[in-house]
């Protein structure tokens, strides 16, 4: 249970600066903007009539949110106890490499719980003045919160390789856009590389959700994606076994 | 209570520590003496399970610290050379952090951390942030976390480095209270810290094992000669005229002159012959004034040239030289 204690240390860190409560503020503003903006215009230019629900517009803008805070959010993981060389200690009590990774994952996820949350205000104030259908609203939620959980795998195993924060929310946004933008270019590449990189792509496993389906091949790809990221995490601390420590 | 077997580490073609082999019993406080970069750390970082070493292995409380990393782990208390502490944590803040990470029951929890406060002497900064504390403190905080538990093994990599002469006194004191209750090895490249602290002292110099003694047999042996600095106010061949005459004075130079036209001497004696109140008795004697008498110290550096070099060492210094204890 000792990730636990290594998951409360990092929640402290998080919610004891006040960066922490910047990244909130920024992801709260721009998401109630987004779904501000989204529902006007939704309600203005043809609501129903219009092929795309109301929920792809807001979820989508909510995703380009949490691409924009969560690295942020995961580059200091790692990257900070290299650069203080609190990591060295952490390496001699007994704690399994494990735990640590699981705890630190733990901690940004849970963050990112505390981020998400309070946008539920929205759609909340949204069903006073109109009940819509509950059902989609929850397969998108569920979707954000599993491409999230995805970019914060990703982030953790980038915080593990670099002692530079920079460097590591840099290289986590050059990975996580290059799984966006895998697919934007169809005509080039020849159509079964297409078919491949369809499936790898991160946000093409998005888009279901928010049209209200939650497909388990979706649900699958997140949670292999998040296992493979934490489990390269996992490697990545081995690596002072025979690299050493600096 | 440790035993490290032809410890070798390698990191790619750099040979940090080469067939480093010695035991500790329990409640032995062990030196490591060492230039920088002669392979204390790593030796250190191995027996606290940062990484294992390349080849070899070492033993802690009958635990291997590679197949059994987690239990050797459980024993030993380290404090790093670079102290490294979240600043953004009150001490007693961190020291719960310490004693939840080792894993303490959470009922003794409270009455340790206030122990090892009380320790390191630092209970009356326990409600501060460890970013605003000083150096010295952050030092002890550090010594602190490596108490948490009550360890059977404490590692303490350079523990004095960097405190002022009264912090440096303090730590000693602390060090020497922990004899007999825990196994210490510490580090340092001070040779009188070692004759402070130390029941032995294992000298290691480019990854290997010079010599593995106690502090007192060390210095006798080291000692082939004894040299001795002096300071007389008197007609400079006179001096160096009667101070050779003097029963077991093998040489006696001729140091810069003093600015006021003192003499400086450096006199060379046989080996474990304490001159040094014949050569005041010879100076008063002669009517001349004695500002200044004082053993010479070896350096570090003259230690290890003298280990090397040794001309009654039994294997000739080289670069397969096995360790070798020095006593008999």
């Amino acid at each position: 249970m000792k990730f636990l204690v290594v998951c409360r240390r990092e929640l402290r860190s998080y919610f004891g600066s006040y960066i922490a409560y910047v990244l909130l503020a920024v992801f709260l503003l721009l998401s109630g903007y987004f779904f501000y903006s989204d529902l006007i215009f939704f309600v203005l230019f043809g609501g129903y009539v219009l092929p795309t629900g109301l929920w792809q517009y807001v979820f989508l803008d909510m995703r380009l949110c949490t691409l924009l805070v969560l690295p942020l959010l995961t580059m200091r993981l790692f990257a900070e106890e290299k650069k203080l060389g609190t990591i060295e200690l952490l390496w001699t009590y007994p704690v399994r490499d494990g735990e640590i990774v699981l705890g630190k994952f733990l901690a940004s996820w849970i963050f990112f719980l505390v981020m998400l949350a309070p946008t539920l205000l929205n759609p909340l104030i949204f069903y006073r003045f109109y009940q819509f259908d509950v059902g989609p609203l929850c397969a998108a939620y569920l979707g954000i919160l599993l491409l999230g959980t995805a970019f914060i795998a990703c982030g953790v195993f980038i915080s593990s390789l670099t002692e530079n924060q920079v460097v590591s929310a840099m290289a986590t946004y050059g990975i996580l856009v290059f799984f966006w933008f895998l697919t934007w270019n169809e005509e080039v590449a020849d159509e079964r590389i297409v078919h491949v990189l369809l499936r790898l792509s991160l946000f093409d496993h998005f888009y279901n959700f928010p049209r209200g389906v939650i497909d388990t091949r979706d649900v699958y790809f997140f949670l292999l994606f998040v296992g493979y990221f934490l489990f390269l995490t996992w490697l990545s601390l081995g690596v002072r076994k025979w690299r050493g420590v600096r | 209570m440790i035993h490290a077997e032809h410890l070798t580490k390698r990191f790619g073609a750099f040979t940090a520590i080469s067939d480093v082999s010695f035991a500790v019993e329990r409640g032995e406080i062990v030196g490591f003496l060492g230039p920088n970069g002669a392979g204390k750390s790593t030796t250190m970082r191995i027996l606290c399970g940062v990484f294992p070493p390349t080849e070899g292995r070492a033993v802690i409380a009958g635990y291997d610290v590679v197949a059994e990393s987690l239990r050797a782990r459980g024993v030993v208390g380290y404090f790093p050379e670079r102290v490294s502490l979240y600043l953004d944590m009150t001490v007693r803040e961190y020291l719960r952090y310490v004693a939840e990470m080792k894993g303490l029951d959470p009922r003794q929890r409270r009455s340790e951390i206030d122990r090892v406060l009380t320790c390191a002497s630092v209970t009356h900064v326990a409600h501060r942030l460890i970013g605003t504390l000083s150096k010295g403190y952050r030092q002890r905080v550090g010594i602190a976390q490596a108490l948490v538990g009550e360890p059977r093994v404490l590692i303490l990599d350079e523990p004095t480095a960097g405190l002022d002469p009264e912090q440096v006194a303090e730590m000693r004191r602390l060090i020497r209270s922990l004899r007999g209750e825990s196994t210490v090895i510490l580090s340092t490249h001070i040779l009188s810290e070692v004759e402070a602290t130390c029941d032995r002292v294992i000298i290691i110099n480019q990854g290997r094992i010079l010599a593995v003694d106690t502090p007192h047999n060390l210095n006798h042996r080291l000692r082939r000669t004894s040299q001795i600095y002096m300071e007389v106010v008197a007609p400079t061949d006179a001096a160096v005229e009667r101070l050779r005459g003097i029963a077991g004075v093998a040489q006696v130079e001729l140091g810069a002159p003093a600015p006021d036209g003192a003499t400086a001497l450096t006199i060379t004696t046989a080996k474990d012959l304490d001159l040094r109140a014949e050569l005041a008795a010879a100076v008063t004697a002669a009517g001349w004034g004695l500002r200044e008498l004082r053993p010479v110290a070896l350096s570090l550096e003259a230690i290890f040239l003298s280990m090397v070099t040794a001309p009654e060492s039994p294997a000739p210094g080289g670069d397969h030289e096995v360790p070798r204890r020095l006593s008999a």
